[in-house]
């Protein structure tokens, strides 16, 4: 199910490295027996070593739930999931130490990454710098932006130094222009470390802006509805033509599956 | 060349684009001077103080008992500054506070133990908490006919009754504070590898400490009640005490020592209760960012 714009302007990519995460037949429900709710159904998905895969879905698609089940929070029961690395999540909110520094949250996953506590310090000033804090390592995550906070995360996660980066909509609480930056951030930090990512999202711009591969989502049950390849050049431009184009056409796709359930 | 510029000028922008969201984003707070907040913190309590002074005055002025009974302000303040100025006072207090300090770091040893036991344990929990809840309701009063039974009129008996007072708002306050750590903190404790005893040193106990500083506070104003409790029914002959001094005053008819004691008592629970608990929530809410705009 592959875009026609995107195979169009097909290029050499990380689509056909080995695979780093395969998922076959996964389905996930919830609740006591009798009443069960299906939040996943039958998903077969497969991520390749360095690429950016994002995914797309409406409210309900179960999101959350896949990025938990890939990270091993929640027990898969049906279905599989094979990764080649070690995986991390970085969250919604921030989700940092409130008690901590920005340098003490992304020490404490040093240290609990196993690293020697001599290089505590340096690699977590080393990890601010990655992400443009130089100068905020004192802070406490209150007295932080939004957008700030989402960097310390960012740079805790890397700090785990996991071959597998799982974001669930890290900038969905953030403002536009905030976000349109950190994109381009996320973007060279990718290109520069070079781990898998796995980027969950509401925004379809988004997604086709960061995207190696774009999958659509259905929501309750989540199935995947459709997969796009993105092979636009980067740095893409939000305002350019074929990103606009294909972000139209994967948000039509999109559409359709929300419509479904007009009548639920 | 020129595309090399290009890009790393586009780059600087983007950065310098970045630092001004940044700059703009921080949230602001205004500061307040320093002796300007201790004042607005302490005026309302002087006069508070104030009133209920005039309040007693009025009643020794009205002549409703006589003043060998019940002794005006200005009477007990001087007994008081005597009696500090003597010797056995300020030994009284400190055997006092040594009582409260050994019986409050061991009920604090032991409910901590109790309370993480209860937390890490459904099972124990479901047959724990009621009873530690029914235990924190028991006046601690009604002890001390066992303790003294099992450790005689001795130090243990009066430490036994402060343990048993503290350690189950303690445990309760501990088990409240785990209750209420954000799900997102622990998950992301999980995602780190922070499991067993880290995960309790590096998240479950910071996490807690909003919420089990109230519990401190309440197992500190239990101690304070079981030991006075304790020191008016157990009184060991070469122990001087605050407990010890108040009976004696009774006995003798002594209303200004017997008021000035009652005083001392007040004036050590306010201000353990202020000084220690009320510096050390105060920390926790400022570093945590609790009540404050983000």
């Amino acid at each position: 199910m592959t875009a026609p714009i995107a195979t169009a302007l097909a290029g050499a990519g990380p689509l056909r490295g080995p695979l780093a995460i395969s998922i076959s037949n996964l389905s996930k429900s919830y609740g006591p027996p009798g009443n069960r709710v299906l939040a996943l159904r039958d998903i077969s998905l497969e991520v390749r070593r360095g690429e950016f895969h994002c995914l797309v879905g409406a409210s309900g698609c179960g999101k959350s739930t896949l990025l938990s089940l890939i990270v091993g929070l929640e027990r898969t029961k049906v279905g599989k999931i094979r990764l080649q690395g070690r995986p991390t999540l970085m969250f919604q909110e921030s989700a940092l130490f409130p008690w901590l520094t920005a340098r003490g949250n992304v020490e404490l996953a040093l240290r609990l990454a196993g690293a020697r506590k001599a290089t505590w310090r340096a690699e977590a000033d080393r990890l601010l710098a990655l992400v443009r804090l130089t100068g905020f390592e004192h802070k406490l995550p209150h007295e932080l932006s939004g957008g700030m906070r989402q960097r310390v995360a960012l740079a805790r996660a890397l700090a785990q130094r996991a071959d597998i980066l799982l974001m669930d909509e890290p900038f969905g609480s953030l403002d536009a222009m905030t976000r349109d930056l950190l994109h381009d951030e996320l973007e060279q930090l990718w290109a520069e470390t070079g781990p898998t990512v796995v980027f969950v999202t509401h925004d379809v711009r988004e997604a086709v802006r960061l995207g190696d591969q774009v999958t659509v989502l259905t929501s309750r049950p989540g199935r995947v509805a459709a997969v796009f390849e993105v092979n636009l050049p980067r740095p893409r431009l939000v305002g350019s033509a074929d990103v606009a184009a294909l972000t139209e056409e994967v948000t039509d796709r999109l559409r359709a599956e929300v419509r479904r359930h007009a009548d639920d | 060349m020129q595309t090399t510029d290009g890009s790393r000028e586009a780059k600087a922008r983007q950065e310098r684009e970045l630092a001004g969201l940044d700059a703009l984003d921080m949230p602001l707070r205004p500061r307040i001077a320093r002796a300007a907040r201790i004042w607005a913190g302490l005026w309302p309590k002087l006069a508070a103080a104030g009133i209920l002074l005039a309040i007693w005055q009025g009643i020794v002025l009205t002549g409703w008992r006589p003043s060998y009974v019940l002794p005006g302000p200005v009477e007990v303040f001087e007994r008081l500054a005597s009696d500090v100025t003597a010797r056995d006072l300020p030994l009284a207090v400190a055997i006092t506070m040594r009582r409260a300090a050994i019986g409050f770091g061991i009920a604090l040893a032991v409910g901590m133990l109790i309370g993480l036991a209860l937390v890490g344990s459904r099972t124990l929990r479901t047959a724990g908490a009621s009873l530690i809840t029914g235990l924190q309701t028991m006046p601690s009063i009604a002890w001390f006919p066992l303790a003294i039974l099992i450790f005689g009129l001795s130090e243990p008996a009066i430490l036994f009754v402060v343990v048993l007072g503290a350690a189950p708002a303690i445990a309760n306050g501990l088990i409240a504070g785990v209750d209420t750590i954000p799900r997102s903190l622990l998950r992301v404790g999980r995602v780190l590898g922070a499991r067993r005893f880290k995960k309790y040193r590096f998240v479950v106990l910071p996490a807690a400490l909003p919420g089990f500083v109230g519990g401190l506070k309440q197992g500190w104003a239990f101690a304070w009640r079981s030991l006075m409790a304790g020191e008016l029914l157990v009184i060991i002959g070469t122990q001087p005490s605050i407990g010890a001094r108040l009976q004696f005053a009774r006995e003798l008819s002594d209303a200004p020592a017997l008021l000035s004691m009652m005083l001392v008592i007040l004036a050590i629970g306010i201000g353990i209760d202020g000084l220690l608990f009320g510096t050390l929530e105060a920390f926790v809410r400022r570093r945590w960012g609790l009540g404050v705009r983000s």
